[in-house]
């Protein structure tokens, strides 16, 4: 049985004491105490989610601004240092990037959003995972031009709140919530109290990311609580959300070693900016884009019960291993284990029979698509 | 019939010389829900302190120790079926298997039922 963690030095989201009253158990989680799961167990917490809307704490990322004189400079600068095309993003659009470094590896994954309103053009809101804030904003720092600054959001609290009843939830206080396409963003009024909120989310399901005032946080997640339609959920059904939704966990899935053709995650790369280059680490990257990855994450469907998690191995069958597991766990959707992990291209084909060795045993696994549960992304109605 | 607790949360429920492992309704709520259960074969013998099963949650694996040494005679099949079942009752249908007890002196290095309550208090 786990032991348990001392949680001194723990940092704490506004949202805190909420979540103790909840009967949250909170555990450590990049240096702040975050609620794994409350009473209603992960199982339930995941189900709520696919089911109607579960809000989520994610107050421990990070959130900061690139700041330029005007849109196409501070575009430019994001696009020095990302393969993503952010000079062509629409007013109040929003875009997945990754921050690269030189050798082509990701030193992050990041939700980029472009301001909405044309009287503050020239700044681009960044969402950074918690685990990666001081090397990102260092880099950050190092490598922008003298006229863009990165300027650090430290009053702001982040709530997702996901699920296919999340924006009606949401929109009960916030209206315009409604009127969002996807992976669009704009500043609101909820319950009177200023806000911005992004149709965006990392479980897979239509909802909304919330970025609040920290003082408002824990009345604005009280009003949504309040619904009967919300339910509040921990990190652990976060991390089974987003692994049948077949999204990468910075760390685990993706890392300064791997590129993004190697993550297939190349959705993030623009037509320009493939062709162009003009990004770190573009010489690997065109490459592995033009002739192949050597290696390539794939999603893994077990055909037994038993799972099989980061860092099992993954062979051929009767055959040597051939790589590793970096994220898998049981489905509660899937109703089954799966995984992903990554191989040689030769053996990424959907449908390949493979292994996973787990406490030396051989799992029959089966190279499968991704996402492991279809997206239900919010697509507005064709006019 | 006595029952006996060990520091790694499983139960042991000797009758005669045959003794019912489990985990404690502490270890389940701790885990949380279960999705999966390894168990031994029949006739594996298990030295105190080994690897007797794993027990996996949504988020993890555990491992489940001999608390004593013992041969197996029986594991509870039904687990594999309804994992499930070792959240609903673990100190009752959800025992993982039965052990023809190799070393009853060994019992005396596990709590009763009291000495454990106290302990989890601690936790």
């Amino acid at each position: 049985m786990a032991e348990p963690v001392a949680e001194t030095d723990l940092k704490q989201t506004p949202l805190h004491d909420l979540h103790v009253e909840l009967g949250a158990r909170m555990v450590p989680f990049a240096g702040y105490a975050m609620p794994v799961q409350y009473k209603a167990g992960i199982m339930a917490e995941h189900q709520q989610t696919r089911t109607k809307a579960g809000l989520f704490d994610v107050s421990h990322m990070g959130q900061a601004f690139l700041i330029g004189p005007d849109h196409e400079t501070t575009a430019r600068a994001l696009e020095a240092l990302t393969p993503s095309n952010f000079v062509e993003l629409g007013l109040g659009r929003q875009r997945y990037t990754v921050l690269l470094n030189d050798e082509g590896g990701i030193i992050d994954d990041l939700m980029v959003t472009r301001s909405v309103s044309e009287e503050d053009d020239g700044r681009l809101m960044l969402v950074v995972n918690a685990s990666r804030k001081d090397v990102d904003y260092a880099h950050f720092r190092a490598r922008l031009p003298e006229n863009v600054r990165l300027e650090v959001v430290e009053d702001r609290a982040l709530i997702a709140v996901q699920g296919p009843e999340a924006v009606a939830a949401v929109a009960a206080h916030a209206p315009k919530a409604a009127e969002l396409a996807f992976m669009a963003a704009s500043s609101m009024e909820f319950d009177g109290i200023d806000c911005h909120i992004a149709r965006a989310g990392y479980t897979g399901e239509d909802g909304v990311e919330m970025s609040v005032p920290a003082g408002a946080a824990e009345a604005i997640a009280r009003a949504l609580l309040a619904d009967d339609r919300v339910e509040p959920i921990g990190l652990g059904a976060r991390d089974s959300l987003r692994l049948e939704a077949g999204l990468c966990l910075y760390g685990h899935d993706i890392d300064e070693m791997t590129s993004p053709v190697e993550g297939a995650i190349t959705f993030c790369m623009q037509k320009r900016r493939r062709e162009e280059g003009g990004f770190p680490g573009a010489e690997r990257i065109q490459r592995e884009l033009a002739e192949g990855p050597g290696r390539v994450r794939v999603g893994l469907r077990l055909d037994g019960k038993a799972p099989a998690r980061e860092g099992a191995e993954i062979a051929l069958v009767d055959g040597p291993v051939i790589g590793t597991v970096t994220s898998g766990g049981f489905a509660p959707t899937v109703g089954a284990p799966i995984a992903m992990g990554y191989v040689p291209a030769e053996h990424a084909a959907v449908g390949t029979a493979l292994e996973l060795v787990v406490r030396g045993r051989r799992l029959p696994a089966t190279v499968a698509n991704m996402p492991f549960v279809p997206n239900r992304y919010y697509r507005k109605p064709k006019a | 019939m006595t029952t006996y607790y060990s520091k790694d949360h499983e139960w042991i429920s000797v009758d005669g010389d045959v003794a019912t492992i489990g985990i404690t309704a502490y270890a389940q709520e701790q885990l949380g829900d279960v999705v999966y259960v390894e168990l031994p074969e029949a006739g594996k013998a298990l030295s105190q302190g080994d690897e007797a099963a794993v027990v996996e949650s949504v988020k993890a694996a555990s491992e489940v120790y001999a608390p004593i040494d013992g041969e197996v005679v029986e594991a509870n099949d039904a687990l594999t079926d309804e994992p499930a079942k070792v959240n609903e009752d673990p100190e009752g249908a959800a025992w993982f298997m039965k052990l023809k007890v190799g070393d009853a002196g060994q019992l005396s290095d596990l709590m009763d039922e009291a000495a454990y309550k106290a302990y989890v208090e601690t936790l």
